[in-house]
């Protein structure tokens, strides 16, 4: 099979002209986390909160968290933005083109990946402003890889509900009983170490948590479980979604 | 050598089978109308045809290839403009057509050129800078009309191109589409309920029901099958001795008579009417009133159906509206 760089190309070239043209929403993606980390981080940074490894203060520890919070919200919308091509009638246009499906994933999967990095760095770049520091640039560039690694599992998440989906009935329950669980099962608020073991064991299953824990690993030096662990781990869950991303969506009928 | 070839194509949903057991083929260069209500099945044959949709059994090519095996071949050799836009609103025309464009593979030189040409086609040069969404729905479809067009497509499929679109709107697209045809010898396939549509635009016309052709020919053959004109006549006095006459023409197939009012079905109508004015007032009847009708396409659908296409609109929309927009 034969992939066309320039199909790739052009899906995501349209991903980043509509991701530059949609200001509000990026200015409204970027809102979320900021209160979180103003009103959260800032709140409880002189409290010890249960958990946090000791000489971390709550902002440091709160900032990779937030930070997975924000790509994993913006990949599964990206990857669930099929359904609004379904919806507007563009994903016809898409289909009917000359172009083996997997050409069309790869385009989405890197404009996705793009525009997903891009609101990750800008809410790092808040996050400084509010007295977040790095700690070694080796270890600040890995920090790189979990973030992509996160992007590119959720995107094939969403690809995979929204290559299933017919129309934009479900979006609501995969939003609140999919994505809001993954979020607070991640351990990105507060470490989970003081919940029922049900809560501890959902957790471990919980891709984000490896995510999460890398970042942390990474950036404030502190980490549940060894770098290497968190790497591969995510690593092959996203690897996998990917290729469930891809092999659904290219199952899928456009009309 | 034909554009289209169907045997047999067939479509099954869950409980509707929505196209059924269809055989027909296009000549190359044919403009060919699928004309029958919501839900009738031509939507569903024209994504079959355009691969969209994988028929249940049966097998159709285009331009000469398979649309389940060489479903890249096809698609490299139709052009298609959806009932529904499927245009990016976040982009500008412009864009939307250099997507396409690029989609097809063209290069940089010939993409521009192309794209500048059916701009110009479509007449919205003026407009190609502006986002989609600024669009209004005449211009989002000749903006669809105009990208179907851009990879010069053998095969030009057009779903309800001028649905829901003012008079005028819909008079500029009719052109467009003759002239495509008629210029570029383009091979189109073109769905509507329109009546008025199909007997301007279509060399040809299949008329569809529950997805089966109920019949094909062009629109003067079909209008043949009612026997041609109706010419109504009012006229005053006893006019038993005049219908006897009448009864012994051959050429008159139908007689009707309503009170003082007289239905009488021939060819040619208009050349007749002087000859029935006299016969009429030979019998000592005066004529107040003649009126000529020509059969329409309306009519047909009538004769081959059952109904009317509004009626079976309304009854579909009151019904079935949810699921026949779903299925679309």
């Amino acid at each position: 099979m034969m992939i066309s760089w320039t199909a790739v190309y052009v899906m995501w070239l349209r991903e980043m002209k509509r991701f530059v043209r949609a200001k509000s929403r990026i200015i409204g993606s970027l809102i979320q986390p900021l209160f979180f980390l103003g009103f959260l981080g800032l709140g409880l940074n002189k409290m010890a909160v249960p958990g946090v490894q000791t000489g971390v203060t709550y902002m440091r520890f709160l900032v990779p968290g937030i930070i997975g919070m924000t790509l994993l919200f913006s990949s599964s919308m990206q990857g669930l933005s099929v359904l609004w091509d379904r919806e507007f009638g563009f994903l016809k246009e898409i289909m009917v083109a000359p172009v083996n499906r997997v050409s069309i994933v790869l385009g989405r999967i890197a404009g996705g990946t793009t525009s997903t990095m891009l609101q990750g760095l800008l809410v790092l770049a808040l996050s400084f402003l509010l007295g977040f520091k790095l700690g070694h640039w080796p270890l600040f560039l890995l920090g790189l890889v979990f973030m992509v690694l996160i992007a590119f599992s959720f995107i094939g998440f969403g690809l995979i509900f929204a290559s299933r989906m017919k129309d934009m009935q479900g979006f609501g329950i995969i939003i609140n009983f999919i994505i809001f669980p993954l979020f607070f099962l991640s351990g990105a608020l507060f470490p989970l170490n003081n919940l029922p073991l049900v809560v501890r064991l959902l957790s471990y299953i919980d891709p984000l948590t490896y995510g999460v824990d890398g970042l942390r690993g990474c950036w404030i030096g502190a980490s549940a479980h060894p770098i290497a662990v968190n790497l591969m781990i995510m690593t092959a869950f996203s690897l996998v979604m990917l290729f469930f991303g891809a092999y659904f969506f290219e199952k899928s009928e456009s009309v | 050598m034909d554009a289209i070839r169907v045997e047999n194509l067939t479509k099954r949903f869950e409980d509707v089978t929505a196209v059924d057991g269809l055989t027909f083929a296009v000549p190359q260069g044919e403009l060919f109308g699928l004309l029958g209500p919501n839900g009738a099945g031509k939507t569903t044959t024209i994504n079959m045809l355009s691969t969209l949709l994988k028929p249940t059994s049966g097998r159709a090519e285009v331009a000469g290839f398979d649309v389940g095996r060489n479903r890249d071949d096809v698609r490299k050799s139709i052009g298609v403009v959806f009932q529904e836009p499927a245009l990016d609103g976040k982009l500008t025309g412009r864009e939307n057509l250099e997507f396409h464009a690029m989609m097809y593979g063209l290069g940089r030189d010939e993409r521009k050129a192309r794209i500048d040409e059916v701009l110009r086609l479509v007449d919205l040069t003026d407009k190609a800078a502006v986002l989609t969404e600024k669009y209004s729905g005449g211009m989002k479809r000749r903006l669809e009309i105009a990208r179907g067009l851009i990879q010069w497509p053998k095969v030009l499929f057009l779903d309800e191109p001028t649905l829901g679109l003012d008079a005028q709107t819909r008079r500029h697209i009719w052109d467009y589409v003759k002239k495509l045809n008629k210029e570029r010898r383009v091979t189109i396939i073109l769905t509507t309920h329109y009546m008025e549509e199909a007997d301007y635009l279509c060399d040809r016309i299949a008329i569809m029901d529950h997805g089966k052709f109920v019949a094909l020919d062009t629109s003067p053959h079909l209008k043949d099958v009612l026997g041609g004109d109706v010419v109504s006549m009012e006229v005053e006095g006893d006019a038993d001795a005049y219908v006897a006459e009448l009864r012994t023409l051959d050429w008159i197939k139908k007689i009707g008579r309503h009170g003082e009012e007289l239905n009488l079905t021939m060819e040619k109508g208009e050349r007749r009417i002087p000859e029935l004015i006299t016969t009429a007032q030979a019998n000592g009847l005066t004529v107040s009133c003649v009126h000529l009708r020509k059969p329409s396409l309306e009519d047909v659908f009538l004769h081959f159906t059952g109904r009317t296409i509004r009626e079976e609109d309304v009854k579909v929309n009151m019904w079935h509206g949810p699921m026949a927009h779903g299925r679309r």
